[in-house]
């Protein structure tokens, strides 16, 4: 475990492979919800909490149970099952707990469970840090960490874009092209705004 | 007989999954680099929904209302963990290029979409016939995205050069000229339905 690595995760899940804009993961959330900017924070920190934990969670199941029984090929199922049941029993315990929050999160953490960056980045953590070379404990905190950056580049992503679409209701747009279309072309124009981060190298 | 085919061509055009529905986009931009990996991760797709159409329809009776969702998932996961293990073992190369989408199927909004909006309501035939018609609209779409695509991105269609002496626009081929491509397509979609009406 090294300083340069928790950096090369943090930059590349954030800027260079954001999990919107450059791996294609939750767009349909990222473009149903992002018409203002409250609720598109409110979807972001429901995602950014579920991502982290959910890669905690998935980190757990496939070091205890799916690698020590060699049942790795039951790796999807297992981990959207979890994934499934975490998200409905946060949403129970928020709803007992704090029902501020509750209303703050609304409809948009049980929608969570078939965003597919929280998957995603499950997926992601198996195939990045279960190699030979990297020691368990390392491999949680990589896990955990990438799960936690996954959201911040997520929470980025919805921030500009519904920022931009505020802006954009006075605007006059032809009718074929409200919406869904033109939300895609702006999304568009701001991936090609972040490919300049490509020219990082560590 | 006919209404068969009603609900088997209703999914390629009328209700085209990705166009008029605009579901499951995340595979469908991911994977439209080129023409041979859509047509890879379509056909995948398709089997997928087609058996968790099948599926669902034929034990909708036994499974509570109130738990149908997680049913529905369990369902699908197991057809996209047959998928993956498939791809692995024949295709490796096209297993590699799709990477982490494949297991991505599960969460593709248009399976569960399906299962939930017609195979939990209608007979099995039926649903076979939904499916495929799904399935094959689907891998349509990404088709005519992907080949768009790999036409203008790297001057190629199926890896052979189609306008020699032309300079690839290296943009459509990265993911922002996938998201500039869908965005146009889907304008355009809505222009021809705003004309039909």
């Amino acid at each position: 475990m090294n300083a340069t690595q928790f950096l090369v995760i943090f930059i590349s899940n954030i800027f260079i492979y954001n999990v919107i804009l450059s791996r294609f993961l939750g767009l349909c959330s990222f473009i149903a919800i992002s018409k203002e900017t409250k609720p598109a924070l409110a979807m972001s920190f429901a995602v950014l909490f579920v991502t982290t934990m959910s890669s905690v969670i998935t980190w757990a199941i496939y070091r205890f149970l799916l690698i020590p029984f060699d049942m790795t090929y039951l790796r999807t199922i297992s981990f959207i099952l979890v994934i499934a049941a975490f998200v409905q029993l946060v949403e129970m315990v928020i709803r007992k707990a704090a029902p501020a929050l509750y209303r703050f999160f609304g409809i948009y953490l049980p929608l969570i469970t078939c965003n597919c960056a929280v998957l995603g980045v499950a997926v992601l953590n198996t195939d990045m840090f279960f190699g030979a070379e990297t020691p368990a404990l390392a491999s949680f905190v990589y896990s955990a960490f990438q799960g936690f950056c996954v959201g911040l580049g997520y929470m980025l992503a919805m921030l500009l874009m519904s920022a931009i679409r505020e802006r954009l209701e006075t605007c006059d747009i032809p009718k074929a092209m409200k919406d869904f279309p033109i939300g895609f072309v702006i999304a568009s124009i701001m991936s090609m705004a972040f490919m300049g981060f490509n020219g990082f190298r560590f | 007989m006919k209404t068969l085919f009603r609900e088997f061509a209703k999914g390629i055009i009328r209700e085209n999954p990705t166009f008029v529905l605009a579901l499951g986009l995340c595979p469908t931009l991911a994977v439209s680099v080129s023409v041979s990996n859509a047509i890879g991760m379509g056909c995948a797709s398709t089997f997928v929904i087609v058996f968790s159409n099948i599926m669902v329809a034929s034990i909708k009776k036994t499974i509570p209302d109130k738990i149908r969702i997680p049913c529905f998932i369990v369902v699908i996961a197991t057809f996209v963990t047959i998928t993956e293990m498939a791809l692995k073992a024949y295709f490796p190369p096209l297993n590699r290029a799709l990477g982490i989408y494949v297991p991505l199927i599960v969460v593709n909004c248009i399976v569960l979409g399906r299962a939930e909006a017609f195979a939990s309501k209608n007979r099995v035939i039926a649903s076979l016939f939904d499916g495929i018609g799904m399935g094959i609209g689907f891998t349509l779409a990404l088709i005519l995205i992907s080949a768009i695509r790999e036409m203008l991105g790297a001057g190629k269609l199926f890896g052979l050069t189609v306008f020699p002496g032309f300079e690839p626009a290296l943009a459509i081929g990265m993911p922002s000229g996938a998201l500039l491509i869908i965005g146009l397509l889907l304008g355009f979609f809505n222009m021809l339905k705003e004309r039909a009406k």
